[in-house]
């Protein structure tokens, strides 16, 4: 019996499915440290990209490949989509030769994200190690533009040197502000360097607000951020009022290839950002 | 006369310690203040007293070579200096620059020593707090050996 | 309930082809069942057996002319749903502009499964879970599985290291399927329809009512094949007691005997991994990126800057059993594994996935989650 000749149809994938990127055209860019920069990008056609501070894109770079990486921009202006970027491997470090006129591939945004909503009513304390002040730049942007909503503001920031302080203009202005607290601290410094030496968990003290009616986003280093709950628990902030930021291997983004899993999580979906309460388990846990 | 154990009492490293002991302390704490720039001590000075800040900051250096002076903490408002009066050879281990106009109260070493040696439970609620302090600054330190933040490669 | 004779079965799959159906079933080759394109009734695996323990296949050839009379081999109906290999996305780099598309993969002919076990149709609905009930789907997935017509064989012959019945997956299935054979002795077959296509293929072939006696005979092989499990999976309290028991000394037992060779999550019906991979022509105007199978298991499955999140053997079999027997029941209701074994006969050094949660429940230090 003859079988009837294998039919010609194609299944071509639309953006619509998430497994195809976008492409958007690299603005400007900018040196934030030596391995850290800044890239804002267009949309080429089609709407802006609306994101919630917290989530995070895939960027693909031609012939390279794909990685996860957090939208750093002010969610009230999505037309411009700005992304801070660690260079450490292949993908990254292409993104950091990419001049004005590049093309980038983006699928997004995807994840939880910041749960700025359950702060309002309390003191909104944010914690930023690293380049983790990155993911946490948009929900500051607007928690000032809803400054009313929430009791105190209060940034603390820590990271290694002070070369390697990120958004120095963006500090400088929040820090004018008389209802934003901000303190920023190096792990070690020159003696040139009038500011805090210490680990951003003796930040703590000297901000002064009210643990128990206090909300806290914390994003950096996973060993930080679990020294940050540490402290924040002892001073009589609720478990269920501290949220982190975790990362993962990820390839797909969307929940399908497996890679992000977390104990039962997949980072991509119920992540990135987390309650502690989800987390206080699976962070006593090695290798998992 | 007006002493300073109302103002020892109110510092956080005194919280709640009884009054006969706050006496006995008493005794041996002076009022200091440093101006911006000083140094309070040096690496290697033999330890005469400890300090308790009261306002302004402190940074603690380690003097190199090739890139000058690096800080690896700074101290300020309701902290305490020093734990080298205790530790024989009584000596410092870093430097202290005075970052800004800093008002402190110094404790005598020896006076405290003296004191400490007499009566054994003095010691031992000085030694209670002091080892507090000390596992937080061992701990912070830990964290910043880490360098998280750096990049591995 | 319908009786239909072997040779009738035959016409079936011809049908089917006729219908523009590519037929895939189990076929011998290599010295295993596995499954292949079905062109007709001679391609099938007849009058063979099998025997299964850890680490041990072996295909027995005997004297009979039974269809189904061996237990699930090393291939299973995920890499025709859910292909080992299939292109993504094509990105054409030219002047100043960057055309991104999706893969155009060829869809192939409708495809129609014969023989798929009732823990095979569970294994199924386990992978529709996840590639089409999340919030992104995966529209080759689901354009492939809503043209698949389904001819189940009820499981009358479970292999040595089967435990469905643990798993609530077989040897019957009441749902999930087209059509379900029962193949009885003398060349027999039940057939039951499962849904309207089923119905409307069954009055295109000859049949007649089954006797009584055939559907004991049918009853019979059913609660025998239920009572003839290779290996028993206790599941009541499962997912909490691997839970509390993450770090249970028998992780380091099973971890020095695994090689994380992958063999488990390439023949397990349900593990759905995969990664990707990107490249272009020579001039890096036309890139190209492929999604393949991946496995837990490998070394940088885990990697995220500095290294892997779990480097150790050890951590990546303690990632795979529970997240089979534990988290996937938090993720997608049920759990991943459908008992059928394949993992402890084509592991190499014959880990047994009932053995260590029988062991860590048994040796538990503690028994109750601590927190």
């Amino acid at each position: 019996m003859e079988q009837a000749p294998e039919a010609e149809v194609t299944l071509e994938t639309t953006v619509d499915s998430h497994f195809v990127p976008r492409p958007f055209r690299v603005q400007r860019t900018k040196r934030e440290t030596h391995d850290v920069f800044t890239l804002e990008l267009k949309a080429e056609e089609g709407p802006p990209l609306s994101f919630r501070p917290g989530q995070f894109n895939m960027a693909y770079v031609h012939g390279t490949g794909e990685v996860p990486i957090s939208i750093s921009g002010n969610p009230a202006e999505p037309e411009t989509l700005i992304h801070t970027v660690r260079a450490v491997g292949g993908v990254t470090m292409a993104m950091k030769h990419a001049h004005r006129g590049d093309l980038l591939g983006i699928r997004g945004p995807y994840g939880s994200a910041w749960p700025i909503d359950e702060a309002v009513g309390s003191d909104l304390i944010i914690v930023a190690g690293g380049i983790g002040l990155a993911p946490l730049r948009p929900v500051i942007y607007e928690a000032l533009k809803r400054r009313q909503q929430f009791g105190k503001l209060v940034l603390l920031y820590g990271t290694r040197e002070p070369d390697d302080i990120i958004f120095p203009k963006d500090l400088e202005e929040w820090r004018s502000r008389f209802d934003f607290h901000v303190f920023v601290t190096v792990d070690r410094a020159l003696g040139s360097w009038k500011g805090h030496v210490g680990v951003v968990t003796s930040l703590l003290q000297k901000a002064s607000f009210d643990p128990a009616n206090a909300l806290a986003m914390v994003c950096g280093p996973e060993v930080m951020m679990r020294f940050t709950a540490l402290e924040l628990l002892k001073l009589g902030v609720d478990p269920g009022q501290i949220f982190f930021s975790m990362e993962r291997n990820m390839k797909c983004g969307i929940g399908l290839c497996g890679h992000c899993q977390y104990g039962p999580y997949f980072v991509c979906r119920e992540g990135p950002v987390f309650p502690y309460t989800r987390l206080k388990q699976l962070l006593s846990i090695r290798e998992i | 006369m007006e002493t300073l154990q109302p103002i020892l009492a109110q510092h956080p490293f005194f919280k709640d310690l009884q009054p006969e002991y706050l006496e006995l302390i008493t005794g041996c704490a002076s009022n200091v203040r440093f101006d911006a720039d000083a140094y309070m001590f040096h690496e290697g000075e033999e330890a005469h007293h400890f300090y308790l800040l009261r306002a302004g900051t402190v940074a603690l250096e380690v003097p190199t070579p090739d890139r000058g002076p690096m800080t690896v903490q700074t101290l300020g408002e309701g902290e305490l200096i020093g734990w080298s009066w205790l530790v024989p050879p009584y000596t410092w281990h870093f430097d202290a620059r005075v970052m800004e106009l800093t008002r402190a109260i110094a404790l005598d070493a020896t006076c405290l020593r003296k004191k400490c040696e007499a009566d054994h439970s003095l010691g031992y609620e000085l030694l209670k707090r002091l080892t507090v302090m000390m596992e937080q600054r061992l701990q912070a330190t830990r964290l910043q050996l880490l360098d998280v933040y750096g990049t591995s490669t | 309930m319908i009786r239909i004779d072997s040779h009738t079965l035959g016409a079936l799959i011809g049908l089917l082809r006729k219908d523009g159906f590519r037929v895939l079933g189990p076929t011998v080759r290599d010295h295993a069942v596995v499954y292949d394109e079905i062109r007709s009734f001679e391609d099938l695996p007849i009058g063979w057996t099998d025997e299964q323990n850890n680490a041990s296949y072996k295909l027995i050839p005997t004297e009979g002319k039974s269809l189904f009379a061996f237990a699930v081999g090393p291939h299973s109906w995920k890499q025709f749903l859910f292909p080992s290999e299939c292109s993504l996305v094509r990105s054409h780099r030219s002047n100043g502009s960057m055309e991104l598309r999706g893969a155009q993969e060829p869809l192939p002919t409708p495809l129609a499964f014969f023989g798929v076990r009732p823990c095979e149709l569970h294994a199924i609905a386990i992978q529709d879970r996840v590639f089409l009930e999340g919030p992104f789907a995966d529209p080759w997935y689901k354009s492939v599985r809503e043209k698949l017509f389904i001819v189940a064989a009820q499981c009358t012959h479970p292999g040595g290291t089967c435990f469905c019945t643990s798993m609530n997956t077989g040897p019957r299935a009441t749902q999930g399927f087209d059509l379900a054979l029962t193949e009885l002795s003398g060349g027999s077959y039940l057939v039951e329809a499962g849904s309207q296509r089923g119905s409307e293929m069954l009055t295109r072939i000859p049949w007649r009512a089954a006797e009584t006696a055939e559907l004991e005979e049918a009853e019979r092989l059913l609660s025998t094949a239920a009572a003839s499990m290779g290996r028993t999976l206790e599941t009541e309290g499962l997912q909490q007691s691997l839970y509390a028991n993450l770090s249970h000394p028998r992780w380091d037992v099973v971890g020095r005997r695994c090689l994380s060779c992958a063999n488990c999550t390439l023949v397990c019906p349900t593990c759905f991994c995969s990664t990707v991979s990107d490249g272009s022509d020579l001039t890096n105007t036309d890139a190209h990126r492929t999604r393949t199978w991946d496995s837990c298991f490998t070394a940088d499955f885990s990697y995220i800057h500095g290294g892997s999140v779990r480097p150790s053997t050890k951590s990546r079999y303690r990632q795979w059993m529970t997240h089979k027997l534990a988290t996937w029941v938090d993720q997608f209701g049920t759990f991943g594994c459908v008992g059928c074994g394949r993992c402890i006969t084509w592991c190499p050094v014959g880990i047994d996935i009932t053995e260590e949660a029988r062991l860590i429940r048994e040796q538990a230090p503690q028994a109750k989650p601590t927190s």
